[in-house]
């Protein structure tokens, strides 16, 4: 059973690995659309936030003997919490300095970040066991799909689909993205912006930190883990356009299925083949696939 | 909003306009520095200080994008590491002399930052520092899993061969003159950048890039050669530290490499001539004291970062010309 001159298991197999690591893609990549949306910044913490969630989850199991599920909600509630405080005290009073700025302060946040984690755990990084109802898997005929991974990606489409909701098709969607268009008019109208500011930022580190507890039982919990991808993300990021939640979403989907296939057929470009995308891009639509300006 | 690179406010401005004085002299505190330079291997460990030079001339290549074209690249790594890569193999496998490995590492270094630059120069702001580290990270790859690199490895025990095949390169004080030499063209070719018609025409793409545009200065060119020379610097230090410590691996293409430059820069005030070599001198240093301590060393840079941002936009360089402009402006 041959698929585009590799057998279809191979294929397939592949493809799964793709698909879940554009569902991570996507999550964070969504999670820093909402925040350049209102604050203008690229938060360059993104990934060391990513790796707190995950870190959260796993001292929570190891010193509270919390589990997954409660997890899952706990931690990206911490993180939030702690990422409101970052922009209340540290991103707000450059705000009006150039974003050039933010981009600076949150990678020394990152560097900060991840160094304390690496002082304290080192860099071969703890395990996160599967919960015990998402243990196993499912024979497809054609392959063996273990139902965490499966739980993965349903679990990020849901949440994509549900900020995706929230921020298309309810009232504070609606003002949140008023306050992108024009802040000062909105404040006008007597809605506290600095206020929705925080919570945008709280919410876009709440998901990096759902993708970092998602990905706890797949990969170790490691202090390295944010940085290796958010520079991918970033690509993304490129690649889709920082200017609609939609596109955010689908080109992490997209380019980790790219990855994915690239595997397959060239092993080799695989780690390379989301920034040759990029350079593409660049060159043939600058603004990206879905940006609206340059 | 504030720029980036605007550190200095009209005042002064209007007060460095009346300083003429002898201790507002380049020359002067150029020969002086030069002087120091020339006896410190005398009384400091002459690879530290070859160290730090090399760092500095990285930091002021980075300088030069970021102060004075204001194009804040995160993938200098790239061009520093790349080249360390190109000297070293030089050097090792085809036999080079000294000064063409160097030649041939700043070649590669401003051949790779066309390539980026090409691709970079098409967005603006925050999307320039992020391709520019996306593009970084693809040689990072590359530089992984190709095999002239050695991999995890890296390359070792690159030898130093002679100068110009004849001027005995094997002690570290020989090596530290080399060095010393290429940091001093490096820093002369980046002063007269900056003090050059096509260095005034930079700044006013900085200021207001549709402006310049519309008086007739095609604005990508400018900023894609001042890339290039950046890059080409930035190798050039990186294929001096090959000289100094016979290697070259993978740290010095890792995105982290791209932040301690930056961090260099800011430390020591953007867009200052001094500012650079200052910041290279405290984080080189820093690392020293701190390399045997795990990774507090990264945790006490980040922290810097995060201070430099929000209270010390200026710099050390930056706060001192202010100051001091200030109090000579009130004197006088």
């Amino acid at each position: 059973m041959d698929f585009l001159g590799v057998p279809f298991p191979v294929f397939a197999g592949q493809l799964l690995i793709g698909l879940i690591n554009g569902a991570f893609y996507a999550v964070l990549s969504l999670g820093l659309a909402l925040i350049f949306g209102l604050l203008n910044i690229v938060n360059f913490a993104h990934g060391a936030l990513y790796m707190v969630g995950a870190f959260v989850a796993f001292l929570l199991l190891d010193v509270l003997g919390i589990g997954y599920w409660p997890a899952l909600v706990l931690s990206p509630i911490i993180v939030g919490v702690f990422g409101m405080a970052i922009e209340r005290f540290l991103l707000r009073p450059i705000a009006d300095l150039d974003h050039l700025y933010g981009l600076l302060l949150t990678f020394g946040l990152a560097l900060l970040i991840e160094g304390l984690f690496r002082q304290v755990y080192g860099v071969s990084g703890e395990t996160y066991a599967i919960p015990a109802a998402l243990q196993g898997g499912f024979n497809l005929g054609f392959m063996f799909l273990p139902t965490y991974r499966a739980w993965v990606i349903v679990a990020a489409v849901v949440v994509c689909g549900a900020t995706w909701f929230l921020i298309e098709q309810t009232r504070l969607g609606a003002t949140m993205r008023a306050a992108v268009e024009n802040a000062d008019l909105v404040r006008a109208f007597g809605v506290n912006v600095p206020l929705l500011v925080t919570l945008t930022y709280g919410l876009g580190v709440a998901l990096a930190a759902f993708a970092g507890v998602l990905a706890a039982p797949i990969y170790s919990v490691n202090p390295l883990m944010g940085s290796n991808i958010i520079i991918v993300v970033f690509a993304i990021v490129v690649i889709g356009g920082l200017g609609s939640i939609k596109g955010a979403i689908l080109s992490g989907f997209l380019l980790g299925i790219a990855e994915g296939v690239t595997r397959v057929y060239y092993p080799e470009a695989s780690n390379i083949i989301i920034f040759v995308v990029m350079a593409v891009v660049l060159i043939v639509r600058p603004a990206g696939l879905f940006g609206k300006t340059a | 909003m504030t720029d980036i690179t605007k550190t200095e406010d009209a005042r002064t401005v209007r007060a460095r306009s009346r300083s003429s004085s002898i201790l507002a002299d380049v020359r002067l505190w150029a020969a002086i520095g030069f002087v120091l330079l020339l006896i410190a291997p005398h009384y400091v460990y002459p690879v530290f200080v070859a160290k730090i030079l090399c760092f500095a001339l990285f930091a002021a290549a980075f300088n030069l994008l970021l102060g004075f074209a204001g194009l804040l690249s995160f993938g200098h790594a790239a061009f520093f590491g790349m080249s360390a890569y190109v000297t070293g193999y030089c050097l090792q496998t085809l036999g080079f002399s000294a000064e063409l490995g160097i030649l041939a590492g700043t070649a590669a270094g401003a051949l790779l930052g066309l390539g980026m630059g090409l691709l970079a120069i098409r967005r603006q702001g925050i999307y320039f520092a992020m391709i520019t580290l996306a593009l970084a990270q693809m040689v990072y790859f590359v530089a992984l899993q190709a095999p002239f690199t050695g991999g995890e490895d890296g390359m070792q025990g690159v030898p130093r061969n002679a100068l110009f095949g004849v001027i005995d390169m094997s002690t570290n004080m020989n090596v530290y003159y080399l060095v010393l030499g290429v940091f001093c063209i490096g820093l002369f070719i980046i002063y007269r950048t900056v003090h050059s018609p096509f260095g005034q025409v930079l700044k006013s793409i900085r200021e207001n890039e549709p402006r310049a545009i519309s008086l007739g200065y095609d604005a990508d060119h400018y900023k894609l050669m001042a890339f290039v020379i950046s890059a080409a610097l930035s190798g050039m230090a990186g294929s001096a530290k090959v000289m100094v410590f016979q290697l070259a691996s993978l740290t010095d293409v890792q995105w982290q490499m791209s932040g301690e430059v930056v961090l260099m820069a800011v430390l020591g005030g953007i867009g200052t001539m001094l500012g650079p070599i200052v910041g290279a001198t405290i984080i080189i240093s820093l690392q020293n004291e701190l390399a045997q301590i795990g990774s507090i060393s990264t945790i006490v840079q980040g922290a810097v970062f995060v201070f430099c941002v929000l209270a010390f936009r200026r710099g050390i360089v930056g706060e001192i010309k202010h100051r001091w402009a200030l109090w000579r402006s009130r004197s006088s």
